[in-house]
């Protein structure tokens, strides 16, 4: 016999009320990731050198550009879900634990936007 | 209330440290040094948008002693994250979840993430 009511089961959102979106967002991304970091790791081991001129010409170019965003955007949104737990898991007090996920949220999409940003300078007006 | 005379139950320093303990650690502090790691990929990318004259001291940056130390830091946090992630989705079918090949399979990520950094290395000098 179960206690639930039978919205609670349909819904599915458990006690956290955001069911299993978290865990999966964590998955679908950290797979995404290991092709994508395989990809990169590949290429900075791989690259000529890193001075100015070879580091604009390896991000400016089309695929890499294309890869980079999928990696900056991935790697945003899978940084975001675990730093968040870590917070979750370690800061105890009310005030201090809203405040740090709110910089944390803020600060990942500061980050975001500043390599989306970098990488379409680079691949559309460099 | 005195409750000095309980005993408490075990905790982290009592036990002696099995591998698998080792591994769960470190999948969470190799996230926290890839958070960082994001924030380096982010300043190689934004500085390389902003000229010559602020990428050349995010170089003189990364050319250093504390520089060189952090890129083989993340190089290997990289790898050890990536190895212990595909561990976790094999967890995750439900496979593996036995002591002694959780056990086998946290000696396999260790192993493959020293590798795959010094391959990585070795490939990039």
């Amino acid at each position: 016999m179960s206690l639930r009511s039978p919205l609670g089961r349909v819904l599915g959102l458990g006690t956290a009320k955001d069911g299993t979106s978290h865990w999966w967002g964590q998955r679908v991304s950290g797979i995404a990731l290991a092709v994508l970091g395989l990809w990169f790791a590949w290429c900075l081991a791989t690259m000529s050198g890193f001075s100015y001129a070879e580091a604009v010409a390896f991000i400016s170019r089309p695929v890499n550009a294309l890869l980079l965003l999928l990696l900056s955007v991935t790697m945003a949104y899978h940084s975001y879900l675990g730093v968040q737990v870590v917070i979750e898991d370690y800061v105890h007090s009310h005030g201090l634990k809203t405040a740090s996920l709110l910089l944390s949220r803020y600060a990942h999409i500061v980050l975001a936007a500043a390599a989306v940003f970098a990488i379409l300078k680079l691949g559309i007006g460099a | 209330m005195n409750n000095h005379e309980r005993p408490l139950s075990p905790h982290l320093s009592i036990y002696r440290w099995p591998v698998t303990m080792a591994t769960s650690i470190l999948h969470r502090a190799t996230g926290v040094g890839m958070a960082v790691g994001f924030i380096v990929l982010v300043g190689w990318l934004f500085d390389a948008a902003s000229g010559p004259d602020v990428y050349a001291k995010f170089l003189a940056v990364m050319d250093s002693t504390i520089g060189c130390v952090l890129l083989v830091g993340l190089s290997y946090a990289f790898f050890f994250h990536l190895a212990n992630g595909i561990r976790h989705l094999v967890w995750d079918t439900g496979r593996g979840l036995e002591k002694e090949q959780a056990t086998a399979s946290a000696w396999y990520v260790i192993v493959a993430s020293i590798v795959l950094t010094a391959a990585f290395w070795w490939v990039a000098s």
